[in-house]
């Protein structure tokens, strides 16, 4: 590679760190100014001399009964849509990935055509369905939507991984002496585990980012989930909203996705890649 | 299907022995697969098709839940009011424009990303790592860090931004507040078409280049006649999905302006008329046409990419 090339490729890897480290920066420089200094105005990037909160803001917001319901609200219904979505996602990948059978083509197409869908025009049916049914407003009333809506990516990327997978050496381990049982748990679980868990990651992230069935689905703290609350968050003056405070919950609503995408960068990538591509 | 040729009377048992055997395991293995995937299907279908199905249903009544027992049946007026209604088309320009502007964008600065990242030997796990904050990042959170970046109380793209007075408000007029929010909208998702058309790169051989490289070839010949060709399908794949996604533009839009100075998308007009004046009638019918155009947009885009393939095919 010359000399020239290699400038270019420093330089382009810097600009992506800018890119995508300078507003996350922004939103944790903002969280730290005082809500006093946002009222009065406080242009610039950093808190200016004497306008800073310490960490006032983060204990105003963690204070906050409605903030903390809707942490929790998030993190269960994420965490069990995501649950939900990858069993059923892994049996219907492992079938598409192994089995011969009719509508195989017909799953594939309607999940494509689901992961496309715009979501508002839902909303409005939904909405009236749920009030009926009496899951408005409730867990299951988030579940449900977040569990369909994942279930193409999460279909798509275990298939993915599912087609990759040596079956072979099941009977390969039950020729050696396993039992299917063991042959399945010692020798398929472990190939199968990595795709199981990137499509669950994805999963998760789009259950934490969902915003439309957050705000409509929802009318009180019973169920609302994280974005929705932060949206709903004015503060006392509704035409001056406390953007430090805002800014605060908005980055301890990003903590978790920062601390999955350390732990599992690769996976997500490979994740993201592997269904799209293929396919 | 039956045999022709006679054969002695055992053989012909074993035979058909086995081929009953056969059948019966693949039909054994077609109801399980369909057994498989049906609650994938099933629970699909409930919060897709059935909804939709009811919102084709709605959609040709008077009904607004301020007032459920006044339901009265009016045909096709509601499709006819959207669609005579400036605001209609207002809202539908705005979003196709938005979609143009950001996928086009998205795709021009993610494949630069994907460059990068695919020739970089150094910090690659640290550059990953920054490009799936954006992409894992809540919308509304990127709405609102870049609504207060441009705000002129508490900003400071006013300040970093030449030719830009200090106290300009972005979200007073329609050109700035629409930029304000392309801007958070390509931040979110450009290091999502990067990853795909990272996919992309990494399918193109390298042989191939080093040879048109020996051959002589430039590199912006190599870029234009090589690489990009090569990888078709991956763009495609990208555009497709941003596409689509950036059609359905409702987060950043709800946070930055909810919809002020011109500024609404479709999605933000449907949730409006459902939501928030619960007119589940009209609301009904701006959903099946937001249904339909998005049907429309993936249909186009689908054609206009096989006429490039076979353009590109002729051409090499």
């Amino acid at each position: 590679m010359s000399t020239k090339n290699k400038i270019g490729i420093v330089i382009g890897a810097a600009l992506i760190l800018l890119w995508c480290l300078l507003p996350v920066a922004w939103i944790i420089s903002l969280s730290f100014k005082s809500q006093e200094a946002i009222t009065n105005g406080s242009p610039g990037f950093l808190p200016s001399e004497g306008g800073g909160a310490g960490w006032q803001n983060y204990r105003d917001v963690l204070a906050d009964d409605q903030f903390l319901r809707s942490i929790l609200n998030s993190i269960g219904i994420s965490l069990i849509a995501t649950f939900l979505s990858v069993v059923i996602a892994t049996l219907a990948a492992y079938a598409i990935a192994r089995l011969e059978f009719t509508g195989k083509k017909f799953v594939l197409t309607l999940a494509l055509v689901i992961a496309m869908f715009p979501v508002v025009s839902l909303v409005g049916p939904l909405f009236d369905m749920w009030r009926t049914f009496g899951i408005y407003d409730t867990w299951p009333g988030l579940i449900i939507p977040y569990m369909s809506f994942t279930l193409p990516l999460a279909i798509w990327t275990l298939s993915a991984f599912f087609r990759e997978i040596p079956w072979e050496m099941e009977q390969a381990a039950q020729v050696d002496g396993a039992t299917s049982w063991q042959a399945f748990r010692k020798v398929i679980v472990p190939l199968a585990a990595p795709g199981v868990f990137t499509a669950a990651i994805l999963t998760f992230f789009f259950a934490w980012n969902d915003f439309v069935f957050g705000i409509s689905l929802t009318s009180t703290e019973n169920a609302r989930p994280i974005p929705a609350a932060l949206s709903f968050f004015v503060g006392s003056d509704p035409f001056n909203r406390p953007a430090s405070l805002l800014a605060a919950g908005a980055v301890v609503s990003t903590i978790p996705i920062i601390v999955i995408v350390l732990l599992f960068q690769r996976k997500i990538v490979a994740g993201l890649t592997s269904g799209a591509v293929k396919g | 299907m039956t045999h022709t040729t006679v054969a002695p009377d055992d053989k012909r048992d074993v035979r058909r022995a086995d081929k009953a055997a056969a059948s019966d395991r693949s039909k054994a293995e077609n109801r399980l697969g369909m057994r498989l995937v049906a609650p994938a299907i099933f629970l699909m279908l409930l919060v897709t098709a059935f909804p939709m199905l009811r919102a084709i249903y709605l959609s040709v009544f008077n009904y607004s839940l301020t007032a459920p027992d006044d339901r009265e049946f009016v045909g096709l007026s509601n499709y006819l009011t959207a669609l005579t209604d400036s605001l209609f088309w207002e809202t539908t320009l705005n979003t196709v424009f938005i979609m143009v502007v950001t996928v086009a964008i998205e795709l021009v600065i993610g494949f630069a990303f994907a460059m990068v990242m695919h020739r970089v030997i150094f910090a690659r796990g640290v550059i990953r790592t920054s490009i799936l904050i954006p992409y894992g990042i809540i919308t509304v959170v990127s709405g609102f860090a870049w609504q207060f970046a441009f705000s002129n109380n508490n900003g400071f793209v006013n300040a970093w931004l030449p030719f830009v007075e200090d106290n300009f408000n972005w979200f007073g007029e329609y050109g700035s507040a629409m930029a304000a929010i392309m801007v958070s909208e390509i931040w979110k998702t450009t290091p999502f078409m990067s990853l795909l058309l990272l996919a992309g790169l990494a399918q193109v051989s390298e042989d191939m280049l080093e040879a048109a490289k020996v051959d002589g070839a430039t590199w912006w010949q190599r870029l234009w006649k090589v690489i990009l060709p090569n990888m078709r399908s991956a763009i495609m794949v990208a555009v497709l999905f941003r596409a689509l996604d950036a059609y359905r533009i409702f987060d950043n839009i709800f946070v930055m302006t909810a919809g002020a100075q011109g500024t609404e998308s479709i999605s933000f007009l449907t949730y409006r008329q459902v939501i928030e004046q619960f007119q589940l009638g009209i609301g009904s019918a701006l959903s099946v046409l937001l249904f339909l155009s998005v049907l429309l947009i993936a249909f186009l885009i689908v054609k206009i990419f096989r006429v490039d393939l076979a353009a590109a095919r002729q051409e090499g």
